[in-house]
């Protein structure tokens, strides 16, 4: 997980960059500029590799099967070479619905609570263990959630939403425990730091003199945050959830340990079901020939293409709302 | 029309309910980290450091082969990933100033959202297809990918932390720009890099999607870059999934292993940034 601030710095390079350039006809540094510049394309190389790869992964299958099908089918036959993402895709999809429910509300009160009502030392004491929530490796979680998360699950939260709202479609069926659930409540926990971060660092950019104006009006302090500091962080919030959403799609292990690994569409949150990033988990290691790997491959280019756009789309809010009107302020 | 009670019944509301936000973020991770550790503790002794894998059912037994493992798959990480990074980071703050560098900074921040199971996919593809077998190699690549462009932006932000007073001080006295870079910037810094590449090493230590299925596992011992390779992440992955109690047990002592390997960096780092910048931060 990358840190707020190294998403949302940018610093335009000083004037002393470019004094610097290397005087012509001096070797070593010439040899230094191209050195570093090599160094520097090795990003874009990475970026590259990664296109070109899941490219020439993909292309057996691509050439067999239109991309519409494959999404839009829900046969996955190994053993017929028939290939379907539907239900991965609906899963992925679902738990990070899921996810997003739950952590989107949190993670702003949260950060609400911390940049704008608690004393500053509450927020330097609670940054650490946030910190850790985000460096816990997600197997760890995935371990976690198995033998604590699913028994809650299945013996008490299940049950009880089941009695509660059981007319609705989302909460029938047996509590297996396993399922989109449970893997919606562990992306939930996951995505939480990274949500929480972005959204203190957003929030950190609105200028006091508007807070100080809405409060000098007679606005109680939830009023100014709800008509002052809310409308003007909106965009990097957004962008901050978008984020989060990213890492929810992409996140393997501990969904892998938790959704259930069954390939079917179930309305029932209850019910366990796939995802991309576990399907490619469980299968690729033993995938036979060149079709089946293919196809795993092609799963991974669809969740390559969605979480680039996601995370494109991300930056360029969050970075919309760094801008703007808060340079003039500041 | 809301009465001023009513606004401030409303406000105090929302604070509790804000202050709740802590709470309920909190509870997992102590539960986490409490079940890890009470969990983990029962079966950790020494054997469990040192002995290789037993079958289920057999007593004793450790994940000594995975420990090692992971040790050598993020060891050969770091010696890819850390030059490349560390690079792409400096060029992105000497000579990032133009066009170019504004386009390798955003692909760098977009690539840091990539999910490393794609990453994965693609060191298989690059690696384990050519050597036409799974490799420590492979799963060394893999991880080196996803450590470039993090460290990259963290590196650009650290070497930008130096004053230029003391570039233009070096510049002045006649050091050329090369030596400028490397003995008085990258050295006014490299506190800072390394506390940047300690937790970067300790992300990619902590990683299990990508190595499935490049180093992949192995049973045993196993010294060679060119085979297949168990890891602590993979084994605790494949303890945690197994029906046999008995691993399960195993799982929580590795997943103890695991944590006190990256909070031991992670502390590394952070007490490295407070020694060299503590009166910058």
């Amino acid at each position: 997980m990358q840190r707020a601030s190294e998403i949302l710095a940018v610093r335009k390079p000083g004037r002393l960059s470019r004094m610097a350039a290397p005087a012509r006809g001096n070797l070593p540094d010439s040899v230094w500029a191209a050195l570093l510049t090599v160094l520097g394309l090795a990003v874009f190389a990475v970026a590259a590799v990664i296109v070109v790869e899941l490219w020439r992964l993909s292309a057996p299958v691509l050439a067999r099967t239109s991309l519409f099908s494959f999404i839009s089918s829900s046969r996955w036959d190994v053993v017929r070479d028939v290939y379907g993402a539907l239900p991965y895709i609906y899963g992925t999809l679902v738990t990070s619905f899921v996810a997003l429910v739950l952590a989107l509300p949190i993670s702003v009160g949260l950060a609400l609570f911390l940049t704008e009502m608690s004393p500053p030392r509450v927020r330097s004491i609670v940054s650490f263990p946030i910190a850790l929530l985000a460096g816990i490796p997600s197997v760890v979680y995935g371990l976690w959630g198995l033998f604590v998360l699913v028994p809650l699950l299945r013996t008490t939260v299940e049950p009880w939403l089941a009695d509660a709202f059981g007319f609705l479609p989302f909460f029938q069926g047996p509590p297996i425990g396993l399922g989109y659930l449970a893997a919606g409540v562990i992306l939930a926990i996951m995505i939480l730091p990274t949500i929480t971060s972005l959204a203190i660092e957003v929030l950190r950019t609105v200028p006091l003199s508007l807070r100080e104006a809405a409060l000098a009006l007679g606005a109680t302090r939830w009023e100014a945050i709800r008509m002052a500091v809310l409308p003007y962080a909106r965009a990097g919030i957004l962008g901050a959830t978008i984020l989060g959403l990213g890492r929810a799609l992409g996140e393997t292990m501990a969904v892998t340990m938790l959704i259930g690994n069954s390939p079917t569409i179930s309305a029932s949150l209850f019910a366990p079901g796939y995802s991309l990033p576990a399907v490619i988990a469980n299968e690729f290691a033993e995938a036979s020939g060149q079709l089946h790997t293919g196809a795993l491959a092609v799963l991974g280019l669809i969740l390559f293409v969605v979480t680039l756009l996601l995370n494109v789309a991300a930056r360029l809010l969050v970075r919309l709302s760094r801008r703007g009107p808060a340079r003039v302020a500041a | 029309m809301s009465t001023r009670a009513t606004r401030r019944a409303v406000n105090a509301t929302m604070t509790v309910v804000c202050a709740l936000g802590l709470i309920v973020a909190l509870m997992p991770l102590a539960s986490v980290l409490w079940l890890v550790i009470s969990n983990g503790l029962r079966g950790l002794n020494l054997d469990f450091f040192v002995q290789l894998p037993t079958p289920v059912g057999e007593a004793g037994g450790g994940v000594g082969n995975a420990i090692l493992g992971s040790l050598y798959i993020v060891g050969i990480a770091s010696a890819i990933g850390v030059p490349l990074g560390v690079g792409a980071g400096v060029y992105l703050a000497e000579r990032g100033g133009g066009r170019a560098g504004d386009v390798i900074r955003f692909t760098a921040e977009v690539l840091s959202g990539v999910p490393s199971i794609i990453v994965g996919i693609v060191a298989y593809g690059l690696v384990v297809v050519s050597m036409r077998r799974f490799s420590a190699l492979a799963g060394g690549v893999a991880l080196a990918v996803l450590m470039v462009p993090t460290l990259a932006r963290s590196t650009e932000e650290l070497v930008r932390l130096v004053p230029g007073a003391l570039r233009e001080a070096s510049l002045a006295l006649g050091v050329p720009e090369w030596r400028t870079s490397l003995r008085v910037v990258l050295r006014t810094a490299l506190g800072g890099i390394m506390t940047a590449v300690l937790l970067s090493v300790a992300r990619a230590a902590g990683e299990t999607a990508p190595l499935l299925f490049t180093s992949l596992n192995n049973q045993y011992w196993n010294w060679r870059a060119d085979q297949p390779t168990a890891s602590l992440t993979v084994q605790i992955f494949n303890y945690a999934v197994s029906p046999y109690q008995d691993w399960h047990d195993k799982a929580w002592s590795a997943a103890l292993v695991l944590l006190l390997l990256v909070g031991i960096l992670s502390l590394l780092a952070r007490f490295l940034a407070r020694s060299r910048f503590g009166a910058q931060r």
